[in-house]
């Protein structure tokens, strides 16, 4: 293997490849090999950096030098100046990356307080398709531990237990008990599922993870496997992900090559396979037992509970579903200890959450940081504040099943905890920032026409409740409703949230109950203003 | 009622399409990722295929077609050569997703989920793509456009169909 003087990362997520990074990425590889350098100078893919809208992004190394919003155009001088002559060009924004501020300098927000980067440690730094530099970066050194030191998968369930991870993809189940639940089914054959059919409006860490590491996840299915005492796993991915998908393939048939995955890992006996399961489209497939009888190849149909997946799974047998950044978190829980877990986030809810951030906000993109960050941090240090210097009106938290927040609870801290103290929810971490300008009956109705479409229709309250919801909330919306519409809205989504079978019919109430207690003056003005027009 | 006999012609698509379900046989439910196969290969799903893949999984006519009819991936009609997926997820909506779509209705005069006349586009929507940073976003087939305003959007699609008639 030769070695490279230097190295430059090209992260390739949606947001670049828009701005036409393939275009650059060719033209960088010809213009090096024209000035002799390919021995030299090493072009390397690497997943997002989380930004999204700062075009495509170059980012030299060992100099840690990056540039934004490189155009075709642009390369030449920068291969010419920087690469050959070893100064900066005049003239092309850039920046010198801060390594122990992460990303904060990218997002140019003069951010005092650090990204805590766990989850998505090696994301965009090294190439998330080429297994030996994972490994280089640390990659599997979890499972080598296990293995290594003959730790036994009761002692890797305290150790999960103890570092009191919750799940991330909403609920806040903790993961050490849900494992433990599953080990302890009786079952033949048992089965850990990764969910990543990241469904939620405004929601894209998952597919930022599988894309940047998917050999994080890969490893953390091992273990987990190896925890519950499954032999075989499954990823079911979103459909529309294709650049998740391929590349979740290609690591795994990388991980089988090295002994990694497959019968007999790393020569210790255990063997464990995973198998890609592609999602067709249905948000409440995001719900693990309507996602498992998915995977049977069914409607996505919820069943009712109990029993819970964790006895009756995926073919009736024992079965842990987990979320993707859930997962992500585990290989580092095992190397550095459940006390490490602990120094980061709150007692209750410790280690980091994934949010993204989207909507009126300067600087749109997903960060990393502890739980328990406050909300106004995260929306005007990392965020950079409310775009065209408009004001802060609303923040819609957790996608689509989220809590309309108004400004008076922009100090609320970010963990499970502290918002269920202020009636709010996490859920899959997305923030959705509205400014002075955005109407909350319009967006309520916008967030109603997608439950009425989702709906799967098995049970009658939720069939039935998410289209008169919409209707009352067309009315309002319209100014051809009542004062009393608005009444009737609560006491139906109250209605749902008591008798709906599964999660959807029964979170309805969230951004229903949150946007007309916290937005009241506005529905009001809504039906008057029209009325009297 | 009288049964309708649905015939199936024996052709590369068909024979395709069963050689995928015989290698899938042993793998239990397949259902979802024979449908994927078989819309890759006719680009919809028609009765005629969903009664195809009915027959050769050995499943009643009405599961296969209670799958199709739930995931919004699977279509039963054709599309047009074009498809262009507009955004209506929380993030896009707040960015003006809506003028998008009542723009491109105006522009190529057909409602969401029709076709032109010219089977040259199809017009969809869909929920979050998770490109909610570019916001508003629309797919035109397996791409993205980002940061739309009703112009630019009806620009891509003119750039599409001179690309087209280039070629």
């Amino acid at each position: 293997m030769s070695i490279y003087r230097t190295h430059i990362l090209v992260p390739v997520d949606e947001g670049t490849v828009q701005a036409g990074v393939f275009e650059v990425k060719r033209k960088l590889e010809q213009a090096i090999l024209q000035k002799g350098l390919e021995k030299e100078v090493k072009v390397v893919e690497s997943g997002t950096v989380g930004i999204q809208d700062k075009g495509v992004i170059l980012v030299v190394y060992p100099e840690r030098i990056y540039y934004t919003n490189v155009r075709p155009g642009d390369v030449t001088l920068i291969v010419d100046e920087h690469l050959l002559k070893g100064h900066i060009p005049p003239g092309i924004k850039h920046r010198t990356l801060d390594i122990q501020a992460g990303m904060k300098s990218l997002h140019n927000t003069g951010l005092t307080r650090q990204q805590k980067r766990v989850v998505l440690d090696k994301s965009w730094k090294i190439a998330p398709d080429n297994i030996r530099e994972v490994l280089a970066a640390g990659g599997y050194s979890a499972l080598e531990k296990i293995f290594g030191e003959k730790i036994t998968p009761e002692a890797i369930i305290d150790t999960v237990k103890k570092s009191g991870l919750r799940g991330r993809g909403g609920a806040g189940f903790p993961t050490g008990i849900k494992w433990e639940a599953t080990r302890n089914a009786v079952g033949d054959q048992k089965y850990i599922i990764c969910n990543a059919d990241e469904g939620e409006p405004g929601t894209f860490k998952d597919r930022l993870i599988l894309e940047g590491d998917p050999h994080k996840l890969i490893e953390a299915m091992v273990i987990a496997g190896y925890a519950i005492g499954a032999t075989k796993g499954f990823v079911y991915i979103r459909g529309e992900y294709g650049l998740s998908i391929e590349r979740m393939q290609k690591a795994m048939d990388q991980a089988r090559e090295f002994s990694l995955l497959g019968a007999n890992i790393l020569e210790t006996g255990f063997s464990f396979d995973l198998e890609i399961k592609k999602g067709a489209g249905a948000y409440i497939c995001g719900d693990e037992t309507a996602l498992i009888e998915s995977l049977e190849g069914k409607r996505g149909n919820p069943r009712v509970k109990p029993p819970y997946p964790v006895t009756n799974g995926l073919w009736q047998k024992p079965t842990a579903v987990n979320n993707v950044e859930t997962l992500a978190n585990i290989p580092q829980i095992i190397t550095q200890g459940s006390e490490w877990f602990h120094t980061m986030g709150t007692e209750m809810c410790p280690g980091t959450k994934v949010f993204t951030i989207l909507g009126h906000i300067e600087s749109p993109g997903l960060i990393e940081v502890e739980m328990g960050t406050p909300l106004r941090e995260i929306i005007f240090s990392y965020g950079g504040g409310i775009s065209g210097g408009k004001k802060f009106k609303a923040a819609l938290l957790g996608g689509a099943s989220g809590v309309f927040l108004s400004e008076k609870l922009l100090d609320v801290h970010m963990d499970l905890e502290s918002l269920k103290e202020n009636k709010a929810v996490l859920g899959s971490g997305a923030v959705l920032v509205m400014n002075e300008e955005a109407s909350i009956p319009d967006m309520l109705f916008s967030i109603l026409k997608f439950y009425a479409h989702e709906s799967c229709g098995q049970c009658a309250p939720c069939r039935v409740g998410t289209h008169q919801l919409l209707q009352l909330a067309w009315n309002v919306r319209e100014g051809k409703g009542q004062v009393e519409d608005i009444d009737t809205m609560m006491s139906l989504a109250e209605l749902m949230w008591r008798s709906s079978l599964c999660p959807l019919g029964q979170s309805v109430i969230t951004p229903v109950k949150s946007a007309i207690e916290n937005f009241r003056d506005e529905f009001v003005l809504a039906v008057s203003h029209n009325q009297v027009s | 009622m009288e049964t309708q006999q649905i015939h199936i012609p024996d052709n590369a698509e068909y024979r395709e399409l069963k050689s995928f379900i015989e290698e899938n046989r042993q793998t239990p439910g397949p259902l979802i990722q024979v449908l994927h196969r078989a819309q890759k290969i006719f680009g919809y799903l028609p009765q005629e295929v969903q009664h195809f893949v009915a027959l050769e999984m050995r499943l009643p006519h009405a599961e296969v077609y209670g799958v199709v009819t739930f995931y919004n991936f699977f279509r039963t009609e054709p599309i047009g050569d074009h498809i262009v997926n507009i955004c209506l997820g929380t993030a896009c909506h707040v960015k003006g997703a809506s003028e998008i779509l009542k723009a491109m209705e105006k522009e190529l005069g057909i409602r969401v989920g029709g076709t032109t006349k010219d089977r040259f586009l199809t017009l969809s929507t869909a929920r979050c793509f998770g490109a909610c940073g570019l916001a508003p976003v629309m797919m035109v087939d397996e791409e993205v456009y980002g940061r739309l305003n009703p112009q630019k959007s009806i620009q891509i699609l003119k750039d599409l169909r001179n690309k087209q008639t280039v070629n």
